[in-house]
């Protein structure tokens, strides 16, 4: 059975990291949309070279904290102070044992907020993902160590594998080379 | 080789020494990190698992005996019901707090040298807690009943009492092996995907390419990495101090003269990050020495680690002294009798032991030769961990003799009150060994991060 291989974008590599900010500059301001850079580290200024929005995740977070909060207030007051209210050592029970309820109320907002942080990166982020087609090209290894690359994908409106090399020598990228996926 | 012509502590960033040294690229950061455990194993690594192993042996021994005969194999009696569990529990947890502190306050504070030492440290602490945990855990007794401590109903409804500190503490270490894990493995996935794709066996490609989770270093993921990292900081930072809070509110919770007091949170936080930075140094200057990390692990970040233990050990001291002071100012003698007992009492000679450790000898620090002498910080770092043992021990047992003269008594452990304590060093060196060996033990992305060719605008005139 043959596989129909589908072109998948093109990739460059940079020298340095003030080239590879540089050129997701050009690329940003010739208009292209969908275009990725793969570095090493997160490089300082990088998003706005690119021209990217912030991310929606501190909303998820918040989201999750205030879910932890309400879970741990709902299970003390319901648990503690209705199913099954106890008095130990002249501890009250009411709206004054609330002060008692707060350690834990704490507790859970920070760790389902964490959750949410974690969790939600790795998500939005679309991971675990072990097939990805730059993983085929040889050179990428290097992404971990020092390497810095473009991507540029074909869903771009400007992209067309012959002008889109050239854009890509002509900023300063090396050995371009089409990706299929 | 440490250039002296660079203060590292200068305005300028430009004038501070470097944070990694020995000329090192990119490349050569990643190779220094992941040679560590694609070399072959050293047989001095089979020697040291073997006798940590021998210590998890004992520690499973001790608690099957425990479990089998009861508490009463330890030294436990009427006025002390509390003895070396809740000292190794809050000497275990105390140990970790520097992981968090590294990763989570300095992160804030944009300290750049924590990236050298952040990723061990933070390991150290899922260790410590991991020890930790198992004290409270094995000292209730019946310990098949443990999960009374979560909020699952029994038979009756009776719920667990959410009034009650010990159970505040069940959720803040909890919640804080939870966070801490999470943290240290968001900071392990780019570097984990370091070691993958530089395996050349198909095992640690299949092994690390999981863990790595197929991450490839996209700019949109670094983005929401760095985001989600921020915030975990932030997450952290309360969580740290409110970890050692709550298990210091085990004690001032309770009515008992020497323990019913406001100045136990900050003490408590204050003595926990005194102890975690004493034991990253007692193991960081080995691990530094034995892997030939010196050009990462900087003197400079030693010399900043031991002005932590200056400050904090200046702390620990400052609160002793307040206790005395609190004691003799609100003129109730129960509370005066119990801290003249505590210096010299029938556990005077622990008393001593903790104020030489803990007050005198982090004072050494303030002289520069001591703080960039690894040798010497090294055995500083020792007299620090046996003193704030000795702290818990001290604050825990100096109670026996408590109100009614008549239930005085003298408490001393037995062989398997050590024999547990012994044993769970092994369990953290069993944990420590494993991982040196087969996890990166400094955050790579994060190192070369901080590196002043990282910045775009290196070698820009603005």
């Amino acid at each position: 059975m043959s596989t129909q291989e589908k072109e998948w974008g093109l990739i460059t590599e940079f020298k340095s990291s003030a080239d590879i900010y540089h050129a997701a500059e050009q690329l940003r301001d010739s208009g292209f949309k969908k275009f990725e850079c793969y570095t090493p580290f997160p490089i300082h200024g990088m998003d706005d070279a690119m021209g990217l929005k912030a991310t929606k995740l501190p909303w998820l977070i918040l989201a999750c904290g205030l879910t932890g909060l309400a879970t741990a207030t709902g299970l003390q007051i319901i648990t503690n102070m209705d199913l099954y209210p106890m008095i130990i050592g002249g501890k009250p029970n009411g709206a004054g044992s609330i002060v008692a309820f707060l350690p834990v109320m704490f507790e859970l907002s920070v760790l389902f907020s964490a959750f949410g942080a974690v969790f939600g990166m790795i998500g939005i982020n679309g991971l675990p993902k072990f097939y990805n087609p730059v993983f085929k090209h040889e050179a990428f290894k290097k992404v971990t160590d020092d390497g810095f690359f473009v991507v540029v994908s074909v869903d771009d409106p400007k992209y067309n594998t012959q002008k889109t090399t050239e854009f890509l020598e002509k900023i300063g990228g090396k050995d371009v080379t089409v990706i299929n996926d | 080789m440490i250039d002296m012509t660079l203060d590292p502590n200068a305005d300028n960033p430009a004038q501070r020494t470097p944070l990694v040294q020995g000329g090192m690229d990119f490349k050569d950061v990643s190779h220094a990190v992941c040679d560590i455990s694609e070399r072959k194993t050293p047989k001095i690594w089979f020697l040291c698992l073997a006798a940590a192993l021998g210590g998890l042996g004992l520690l499973k021994t001790s608690i099957l005996y425990l479990i089998w005969e009861g508490t009463g194999i330890w030294g436990l009696n009427n006025p002390t019901y509390w003895g070396w569990a809740i000292v190794n529990f809050v000497f275990w947890v105390g140990i970790g707090h520097a992981g968090t502190l590294i990763s989570a306050i300095l992160f804030l504070l944009r300290q750049d040298w924590r990236t050298g030492v952040n990723r061990f440290a933070e390991a150290m602490t899922l260790m410590a807690v991991a020890c930790a945990g198992v004290f409270p855990g094995i000292h209730i007794g019946r310990v098949w009943a443990a999960y009374w401590l979560f909020p699952i109903p029994n038979q009756m409804t009776l719920w667990p009492n959410f009034h009650s500190p010990l159970l505040w503490d069940v959720f803040a270490v909890s919640t804080y092996a939870t966070v801490s894990l999470l943290f240290w493995y968001v900071g392990l996935i780019p570097d984990v995907a370091t070691m993958r794709d530089r395996a050349k066996t198909k095992y640690r490609k299949i092994a690390y390419g999981i863990l790595a989770l197929g991450w490839t270093g996209a700019n949109k993921h670094w983005q929401r990495y760095e985001k989600a990292y921020a915030i975990l900081a932030a997450l952290a930072t309360p969580l740290v101090l409110s970890v050692h809070t709550i298990v210091s509110f085990d004690f001032t919770v309770s009515n008992l003269p020497g323990w019913h007091t406001t100045i136990f949170p900050p003490y408590f936080v204050a003595g926990a990050v005194f102890s975690g930075f004493a034991m990253v140094i007692t193991l960081m200057t080995v691990v530094r020495h034995i892997y030939k990390l010196e050009n990462l692990i900087t003197i400079r970040h030693l010399e900043n680690m031991c002005k932590i233990i200056l400050l904090t050990g200046t702390l620990v001291g400052y609160a002793y002294a307040m206790e005395f002071f609190i004691a003799w100012y609100s003129g109730v003698e129960f509370e005066s009798y119990a801290f003249i007992n505590r210096a010299f009492g029938q556990y005077g000679w622990a008393y001593f032991i903790m104020i030489g450790c803990n007050v005198i000898s982090p004072q050494f620090f303030w002289f520069k030769w001591c703080r960039t002498n690894v040798v010497f910080m090294f055995i500083i770092s020792i007299f620090v961990n046996i003193g704030m043992w000795f702290e818990r021990f001290v604050i825990t047992m100096t109670l026996n003799n408590d109100f009614l003269p008549s239930s005085w008594d003298y408490y001393a452990p037995t062989i398997w009150d050590i024999s547990t304590f012994v044993g769970s060093f092994g369990l953290f060196f069993t944990l420590l060994l494993l991982f040196l060996r087969f996890l990166p033990i400094v955050a790579i992305s994060e190192v070369k991060n901080c590196m002043p060719e990282a910045d775009p605008h290196h070698g820009d005139n603005h």
